[in-house]
């Protein structure tokens, strides 16, 4: 959950512009929290930039239109977001409309019956869903039913690498298959340089070489197997060489030194990158708006680059496959008042207007929005925002983050074997078997 | 050391003590009905979890026995969460005891420069734990860190990406921490301690070393007690500093038991086995409290100063 971090580039501006924005909320809001009483629709979602202005201006848009439907904002920082929520849900007193990043999570809502199920109303609203990415609604739907509004931006995984780094080591061209980037490996260590840079201690982050080295070598149903509750599906030969393949990495120093005490929050994983001590490292697309952002002049000078990740020799998995965050979701809570509700569908159909897209793009955003690559040519960033287009748009199989998809019981146990596996305390098979005892739960 | 006559235990006048106590118990009412309120009830409330399968996120309860005790007590990770809980608590008394009684020795006596030192020292109280352990966490960082800056290879090592390392910086954070809490306390100890024994000592010849070891140290029984009780009872609920410098990793190195409890209950969505897990941490510390008591003698009332 906190890759999500993209949006907490400084913690102390966010809560400025949090109270700056409350000044305009309509005079029909009670300060209340929770959805309970007023008719005004509550939503809460995750404060700091470059998400909270932008999410700030769609809510008063909507509000100024004069409907007369008026939504109300309350916003929290990323990590007491989840935690915050899960209480409220606990407590029936969640807000109307709850942002979210689907699959486990939405799916424990939707088993406890919290959140509505949204089919029909897109069933009326063709247009709504038909102008959004298909790869979008994977994460929103439960068994076959649509349970959340997909919204905001596309942010896959990505490869980037220190052009300048590339060329003090000698290497020429970003390595486009396993053996390539294994081969590689002793040009960066003997200038003294990390391969790749981690940030460990975070778990997710070394989860993402798995979900890729997974999809290379056996396609995306070796994880879908696990996902769908297949007895050993872990087991499956493509997951044990991929685990293999990883302390193969670990064991040929691929990873930055003290990477298992590197967190991505602090974004020092990022640094070690534009700061020269790390050639390239995997990550989200939202490591570009870090980087910009703290990087100085290092993605002006052209030093940044980025490629897919490379294919497994021999692998049956797409490589144009990709993993990440397909989109964020709104799902509108059970319990909230009919008046509520019909409130936050009126506030879904008018998300990602012209605007709003602008400022996602001006963020370094693509936003899920069919052809919204149109917007992209007058923006600085239009190269790195219409490789991620690409990406996104031409994946063939566009997965959700592994911990997002679990529950969070399996989820939880998944990042800690992760973290043994990446300390080398567990071999490929322990970690097999140490899955293996939570599918289905 | 002579030996004293046995000394007359005067019991107290009853009436003293019956009378005027009942008319004073209501002063602790105030304190008693927030102790209810906010520490026993929710300690039943939590007894009460530890008997279900409660995600954390519906409003109903469901009640399943046995099973989240059985799943934990048949859990590797429990036996691991409590090595590593004793393994803090033991190593951390180690380095915290005998440093505090020095220091608080050194800043009990009234001069001046040590009364300056003393506020020094007093300094990483002030501080929250979460700024310590941020700041610990940037200092130890193995490419941006003090080891990196100053070039300094002995600096250089991965100190909290390697698991014996981590414990060890754990450890030595906590202490840093609390060690000017146990010394302020090892100060008030010494100083009620009566000159008169420090002088009769001086008079039979006794040096320095020796009015420690003969003199100060046993006279700080109960101080060291009460310190004891508070370091292995305190260190049962180190949460946010381990959370914050290594959050339980690197792997499960330092994952103690509260670390545990939090990971199964918040992040696992597991509450009860993390509910059974907070009982464990109850009973631990309660047991461990009666235990330091017993170490240190049957009757805590019992005077020091007898023969005096």
């Amino acid at each position: 959950m906190k890759r999500r971090n993209f949006l907490s580039l400084s913690a102390g501006a966010a809560a400025a512009t949090g109270l700056a924005a409350c000044g305009n909320s309509g005079p029909a809001d009670t300060s209340g929290g929770g959805s309970g009483g007023a008719d005004a629709a509550s939503y809460w979602f995750l404060s700091g930039p470059p998400g909270e202005p932008i999410r700030q201006g769609a809510v008063d848009r909507f509000n100024k239109a004069g409907s007369g439907n008026q939504v109300k904002v309350t916003t929290f920082q990323n990590d007491t977001y989840k935690d915050k929520l899960k209480t409220a849900l606990g407590a029936g007193q969640a807000p109307t409309i709850i942002w979210g990043w689907g699959g486990g999570g939405l799916k424990s809502y939707v088993q406890n019956g919290q959140v509505d199920d949204l089919t029909d109303w897109f069933a009326q609203n063709a247009a709504v869903k038909d102008r959004l990415f298909k790869s979008s609604f994977g994460p929103a739907t439960v068994d076959g039913k649509i349970y959340a509004m997909p919204a905001e931006t596309v942010q896959p995984i990505i490869m980037l690498y220190n052009k300048e780094v590339f060329e003090k080591c000698g290497v020429q061209n970003p390595p486009q298959t396993w053996s390539e980037l294994m081969s590689i490996l002793p040009k960066f260590n003997d200038k003294g340089v990390a391969p790749f840079s981690l940030a460990g201690q975070s778990r997710w982050t070394n989860m993402m070489w798995l979900e890729f080295l997974f999809d290379r070598i056996g396609g995306p149903e070796v994880f879908n197997n696990a996902y769908d509750g297949q007895k050993d599906a872990w087991s499956n030969p493509a997951a044990i060489e991929g685990l293999t393949k990883i302390q193969e990495l670990i064991n040929a120093k691929g990873f930055v030194k003290g990477f298992s005490s590197v967190t991505a929050d602090s974004n020092a994983d990022q640094a070690l990158l534009y700061r020269g001590k790390a050639a390239m490292e995997l990550h989200g697309s939202w490591s570009y708006g870090i980087i910009k952002a703290d990087g100085g002049n290092f993605i002006k000078d052209g030093k940044l680059g980025y490629f897919n990740f490379p294919a497994v020799d021999g692998g049956k998995g797409d490589p144009s496959n990709t993993v990440g965050n397909a989109g964020q979701y709104l799902s509108i809570y059970s319990k909230a008042s009919e008046k509520q509700k019909e409130t936050a569908k009126k506030f879904f159909a008018s998300l990602l207007d012209d605007t709003e897209q602008q400022g996602w793009i001006e963020s370094g955003g693509v936003p899920i929005v069919q052809g919204s690559n149109a917007k992209l040519a007058s923006s600085p960033d239009k190269d790195f925002l219409n490789f991620i287009y690409d990406v996104s748009s031409k994946a063939g199989n566009f997965a959700q983050s592994w911990d997002q998809a679990l529950s969070p019981t399996a989820a939880e146990t998944l990042l800690d074997n992760i973290s043994k596996l990446f300390q080398l305390q567990i071999s490929p098979q322990q970690f097999a078997t140490n899955m293996n005892a939570v599918i289905g739960k | 050391m002579t030996i004293a006559p046995p000394a007359v235990r005067s019991a107290p006048p009853a009436a003293s003590s019956g009378a005027r106590s009942g008319s004073v118990s209501w002063m602790a009412w105030p304190a008693l009905v927030a102790f209810t309120i906010f520490g026993i009830i929710p300690l039943f409330g939590v007894l009460v979890l530890s008997f279900s399968s409660w995600s954390g996120l519906t409003q109903d309860i469901p009640f399943t026995g046995l099973d989240s005790w059985k799943s934990v007590l048949s859990d590797p990770g429990l036996p691991h969460a409590l090595w590593i809980t004793f393994l803090i608590m033991a190593l951390s008394w180690l380095a915290q005891t005998p440093l505090s009684i020095l220091i608080g020795v050194f800043i009990a006596a009234h001069k001046r420069y040590r009364g300056v030192l003393a506020v020094l020292f007093f300094i990483p109280l002030l501080l929250s734990q979460a700024a310590i352990a941020i700041t610990y966490k940037m200092l130890l960082d193995p490419n941006f860190g003090l080891g990196a800056g100053l070039g300094w290879g002995f600096l250089q090592q991965d100190w909290l990406g390697e698991s014996k390392l981590a414990v060890g910086v754990v450890i030595f954070v906590v202490s840093w921490q609390w060690i000017p809490f146990h010394s302020l306390i090892y100060q008030g100890g010494v100083r009620q301690i009566p000159t008169s024994m420090y002088e009769a000592a001086e008079i039979d010849g006794a040096g320095r070393v020796r009015k420690f070891f003969s003199i100060t140290l046993p006279q700080l029984k109960y101080t060291i007690i009460t310190s004891s009780t508070l370091m292995v009872v305190g260190s049962l609920t180190f949460f946010d500093l381990i959370w914050v410098l290594t959050a339980g990793g690197p792997g499960d190195a330092t994952r103690a038991l509260a670390v545990d409890m939090y990971q199964r209950g918040f992040r696992s969505a597991l509450m009860g086995p993390a509910s059974v897990i907070a009982v464990i941490l109850v009973l631990l510390g309660l047991g461990l409290a009666l235990l330091v008591r017993r170490l240190g003698g049957r009757d805590a009332a019992e005077s020091q100063l007898e023969g005096i």
